[in-house]
């Protein structure tokens, strides 16, 4: 192995070629973008052209500047061994975190309301993490399980939603009424979405899916007598504490429990509400990797035609993954009208669908802590770049091109065996020599 | 006399318009080891996949135990038991040897699980020490064995083997065609073998085919196919003497 390892020495000449070809297709990229101006002006208000060679000068050296940098690294095989760069007790440590980060998360997350009862917007900021967390597991279950790629995931929020929304304004029933409902509304929908798409895989189930998630969204905006179209509906009922509401009255949650009234409580019951309804997602996925069912999953994702000759039926294995993902969909969705009073389609558009399944995919697929550290970086990441809006796109490109290159199935790519032996046996030469031969 | 376990009957398989099976005849009793050897692109993959169901004959009939299974579903072919080890073992790569296993027994009753997984772990020592492993982790034959031992989780009545000596070493090989024979001899157990190793599945079988072009052109116990001038000359000596 060590004859193999190649020398570290500094190779100028090509991170020099390198950096110049870089330089040349950036200046082809931005010699119009950036190196012309157009404007409106004088009488005739004709466009007129002016260059900006200095920007351009500068984007082109940029480019061959941070190339130049990276090709020397790489080249010189600075990089090649990322273990030298990282000392043995600092993986030790990092293995450490990795086995006690869910635990951690949990207790930091249970912990939230109690810090941060007066900041309104973090608590606001963490209800929507969680949201995307749910949304992430539940996705999980057809993408990471099953393996079949969703990208019409939202229509099931959007199902959800405007069940809880239709069916509180019309009936008068209460979330924990509409909250089962919902789902299975949503379940409902997953399955008739189930059915066409049997046959498909890859590509083209993707392209259905992303149909179906459209459709739903135009139905929604069209169907006005119906979902209100785009105006949306408004007033939907806010959630109560098992029926005790959240008001400064004498019956409300306040008054009733003698605590001197703020809306905090409101939030901070939302908060536990959307974190159950998590939790409740990743139990029930974490029991259902271990029954046949979530067996039959995994086995599907890998390799579908020995699937079927083991008997396992691949229609009914696929229904489920699509009915138990929406389900879990619909529960966010009822959470999410509740949670804002209002609902449009604006709030289903395909970029839902691409941040969830974004989540599911950069965290590993198939990891469940995994989607939860996505979830984190990617919304509250997001959240971050708010003073920067028109940056954080460049930075989340740059974040995806990094997880990309370093870590390419995911931010936890382990799968974690279903069945574990209980201690480890040593294997005997006679058997290992027995399966060379 | 009795009839047998599974009868093909005029099968004609079709890829789009491309005649994969000509209409082929082949019969396999209750306890026998039958093989079917031919060369590349015969169709002796396209003959496994047909009885499983996927793709369905076009023409034709196949009935397993005197019922009809030629036009119902892959997994209700599997659940009539027959177990299949298909052509490039597609074992479960992510997945351990043990949830491999445990998907093997899919559709057989809980209480059997322990005793068949005893069983197939004495036949396959190996397995049980890499228990644990992922699937895509082990050698080729382990591989292999892997590929049997799951199909042979579903408590089978006939035994479909595709080609289980392909890319494996001669010892290897060895040691996989005891094991088939012993599951013949000790469970009586009914296996239909496809192999391209024409030496060494002839000389395991009881009765063989030989598939040319789709059709069965040859057929007769496995010594008389053994010592036939045209099959020793077409699968076992031709490509010396042609060249």
């Amino acid at each position: 192995m060590a004859a193999a390892m190649p020398e570290r020495k500094l190779d100028v000449a090509g991170a020099l070629k390198d950096a110049a070809l870089a330089a040349f297709v950036a200046f082809g990229l931005f010699s119009l973008v950036l190196g012309l101006r157009t404007e409106q002006s004088g009488l005739t208000s004709a466009l007129q052209l002016y260059p900006r060679p200095g920007l351009l000068f500068g984007a082109v050296a940029t480019v061959f500047a941070g190339r130049f940098l990276i090709a020397l690294l790489f080249r010189s095989n600075l990089l090649a061994d990322p273990a030298r760069f990282i000392p043995p007790q600092a993986s030790k440590g990092i293995a450490f975190i990795g086995r006690y980060a869910g635990i951690g998360l949990l207790v930091f997350a249970l912990i939230i309301p109690v810090i941060f009862f007066d900041n309104r917007y973090l608590l606001d900021l963490s209800i929507l993490v969680v949201t995307y967390i749910m949304l992430g597991w539940g996705l999980n279950i057809v993408v990471g399980l099953a393996g079949l790629l969703d990208l019409g995931y939202v229509a099931f929020y959007a199902v959800g939603a405007y069940s809880y929304a239709l069916l509180a304004q019309n009936f008068g029933f209460s979330f924990w009424i509409c909250l089962p409902l919902a789902g299975i509304l949503a379940a409902f929908w997953g399955v008739l979405l189930g059915f066409p798409v049997l046959r498909l895989r890859g590509d083209y189930l993707a392209i259905v899916t992303l149909a179906f998630g459209e459709i739903i969204r135009i139905v929604l905006i069209n169907w006005q007598s119906f979902t209100g179209g785009p105006n949306g509906i408004s007033g939907i009922p806010r959630p109560s504490f098992f029926g005790v509401p959240f008001n400064d009255g004498p019956d409300g949650f306040a008054a009733t429990f003698g605590l001197s009234f703020t809306p905090s409580h409101r939030v901070v019951f939302l908060f536990y509400l959307i974190l159950a309804l998590a939790l409740i997602t990743n139990y029930f996925t974490i029991r259902l990797r271990r029954l046949p069912i979530g067996r039959a999953w995994e086995a599907l994702r890998e390799d579908e035609i020995a699937c079927r000759s083991l008997g396992i039926n691949t229609t009914h294995t696929k229904l489920t993954a699509f009915a138990l993902g929406a389900m879990f969909a619909g529960f966010a969705g009822s959470f999410f009208a509740t949670r804002q009073g209002f609902i449009s389609p604006e709030s289903f558009v395909f970029h839902e669908s691409a941040m969830i399944l974004a989540i599911v995919v950069l965290g590993g697929m198939g990891s469940q802590l995994g989607i939860a550290v996505a979830a984190l970086v990617m919304v509250g990441g997001f959240e971050l770049f708010r003073e920067f809006a028109q940056y954080r796109m460049i930075v989340f490109g740059l974040a995806m091109i990094g997880i990309m290159i370093w870590r390419p199935r995911g931010l936890v790519s382990h799968r974690e065996p279903s069945v574990h032996l209980q201690e480890k046996k040593p294997i005997p030469a006679a058997v290992v020599e027995g399966a060379r031969q | 006399m009795k009839s047998p376990l599974l009868s093909v009957r005029g099968v004609k398989t079709f890829y789009g318009n491309i005649m994969a099976l000509g209409g082929v005849d082949l019969e396999v009793f209750e306890g026998e080891i039958v093989t079917l050897i031919g060369a590349n692109g015969a169709g002796k993959s396209t003959l496994m996949m047909t009885i499983c169901g996927t793709p369905q004959a076009r023409e034709g009939q196949i009935l397993f135990d005197g019922r009809d299974i030629t036009r119902i579903p892959t997994h209700e072919i599997a659940r009539a038991r027959i177990a299949q080890s298909p052509e490039g073992r597609r074992i479960f790569p992510r997945m351990t040897v043990f949830e491999n296993l445990q998907l093997g027994a899919a559709i057989t009753d809980f209480e059997f699980f322990a005793q068949d997984l005893r069983r197939v772990f004495a036949m396959f020592p190996i397995l049980e020490q890499r228990r644990d492993q992922r699937g895509g982790t082990l050698s080729g034959g382990e591989q292999q064995m892997l590929a049997i031992a799951r199909a042979l989780m579903s408590r089978p009545r006939l035994l479909l083997l595709d080609e289980p000596s392909l890319g494996l070493a001669p010892l290897l090989v060895q040691s996989i065609f005891n094991a088939i024979r012993e599951l013949n001899e000790k469970e009586k157990l009914t296996i239909f073998l496809v192999e391209q190793n024409a030496h060494h599945a002839l000389k395991l079988a009881h009765r063989g085919y030989v598939l040319v072009n789709g059709e069965i052109t040859m057929q007769g116990t496995g010594a008389e196919l053994l010592n036939k001038p045209e099959v020793r000359e077409a699968y076992l000596e031709g490509t010396t003497r042609h060249q």
